[in-house]
């Protein structure tokens, strides 16, 4: 199975590199077209700042090529940020590929939210084998809003959605590749669909 | 509910971990790489690594060992110890560090703090204080606790939040290896007036300090060394034991 981990001007993507490892899989990390279209499995990693990110998928044309992909795509973290229709972190036009707008968390905790917390509500195959109120790795300052398209949730401040699915895009807020052996689960369920 | 963090912190010196008592009589505690996948396994939150020999010439030999345990942990760990410029922070994510810890570069040249949260995100800046009560006032110490400054701890943590900083590692040298439990009151008093996480360390010898940090010092994440690696406290026992007392623990 080739799996494409997409290069973009978005934080450390090593450790995704390992945890994919651990599941057996050596990824490749690109930004050429080719090899991403020719990927059986791709992921859309993430940490960042939205605009700026957005700004250098367009400069590279990655933004047409991640909405036109067929196989599985598996968002992380901004990664499925940058997946929905607008951001309030630095008030950026998104990919468009969920009909969410992602918002700035505000007020009552700290900010962001850093740490483990538990998942809800889970769906799909992705979450195949894992329990509800499962502990998963989140570092994150704005979040997803409960929408249609929403396929686990979680509460920090408010209740709002930690995974998305349409078609064949998949996305999680946590980072999976940090959340232990739940994590490596939810990698290994991705990488079987 | 957000867990409440359990972090075992390994200082490292020339690939080993080792633990003394104020940097004194320095004792060997095992392999690096091993201690991670057991601390891993055994359900901490988190793993902080601190090169306490960090030089020049270690320093390659450090973003080995950090490579290695990026490999085979599965949680998020922090690496600090002789960090004073971007190239540093990123030869060690490039390895796979999660997140970065400045102390003594920080407090010399603060704008590092801003730079590195504008380079990499204030998600992997933590900025570690070492401070110590005197005269009824917290100091921030440099060098290892070995150089005092007229800092007040409240006040450069409330400049390190301003500049970016993710996290706050706040170390009490009056209770740091006492085994007499945390600093409870500066903990709080810093923890309740930011708005970014602190993880409380120094001090933890019973697993009641836990708890005490946690209820009464609001910390969001507790950081102890040589009871972990002495086995006098054990990471699952540790955690049911904390549920038991209503305090959200990840197991």
């Amino acid at each position: 199975m080739k799996v494409a981990i997409i290069k973009y001007n978005a934080g450390n993507i090593r450790s995704v590199v390992f945890a994919l490892e651990r599941c057996g899989v050596n990824a490749i990390v690109t930004d050429d077209a080719a090899e991403i279209n020719s990927a059986d499995k791709i992921i859309f990693p993430g940490v960042g700042e939205a605009s700026s990110a957005m700004r250098y998928l367009q400069s590279k044309n990655l933004d047409k090529l991640i909405v036109d992909l067929k196989q599985p795509v598996l968002g992380i973290c901004l990664g499925m940020q940058l997946m929905c229709n607008y951001s309030e972190e630095g008030k950026t036009k998104c990919l468009g590929i969920i009909d969410a707008d992602v918002k700035q968390f505000i007020g009552g905790e700290k900010i962001p939210h850093v740490g483990w917390n538990t998942i809800n509500q889970l769906n799909t195959n992705l979450f195949n084998g894992i329990a509800e109120n499962e502990y998963v790795y989140f570092v994150h300052g704005f979040y997803v809003p409960l929408n249609s398209f929403s396929i686990a949730t979680a509460n920090y401040i408010v209740n709002y959605s930690c995974a998305v699915q349409n078609g064949n895009f998949y996305a999680v807020q946590f980072h999976p590749e940090k959340s232990a052996t739940v994590g490596e689960k939810i990698l290994n369920n991705f990488l079987s669909l | 509910m957000l867990a409440k963090r359990i972090i075992p912190c390994l200082d490292i010196k020339e690939g080993r971990t080792v633990k003394g008592v104020n940097f004194l009589n320095i004792r060997d505690a095992g392999d690096p790489v091993e201690l991670a996948k057991i601390y891993s396994d055994d359900g901490a939150d988190e793993l902080v690594f601190l090169d306490i020999s960090a030089t020049n010439e270690r320093r390659k030999a450090l973003s080995a060992l950090v490579a290695k345990i990026a490999k085979t942990i599965n949680i998020p760990f922090t690496v600090g110890g002789g960090i004073s410029k971007i190239d540093d922070v990123s030869v060690l994510l490039d390895a796979g560090a999660d997140k970065i810890s400045v102390n003594t570069s920080a407090v010399k040249n603060p704008d590092l703090i801003s730079d590195l949260a504008k380079q990499f995100g204030s998600q992997c800046v933590v900025v570690a204080i070492d401070i110590k009560l005197e005269d009824g006032d917290w100091y921030v110490y440099l060098n290892g606790g070995s150089v005092k400054t007229n800092l007040l701890a409240t006040d450069w943590a409330s400049q390190a939040q301003q500049l970016g900083a993710g996290e706050i590692l706040l170390t009490s040298m009056n209770n740091d290896g006492t085994k007499n439990g945390f600093a409870i009151d500066i903990t709080k008093k810093i923890s309740q007036s930011l708005s970014i996480p602190v993880i409380a360390s120094g001090g933890a010898g019973k697993m009641e300090h836990f708890a005490g940090v946690f209820k009464h010092g609001f910390a969001d994440a507790a950081l102890a060394a040589s009871v972990f690696h002495f086995k006098e406290i054990e990471i699952p026992e540790l955690k049911k034991y904390l549920l038991s007392n209503k305090i959200p623990v990840r197991i």
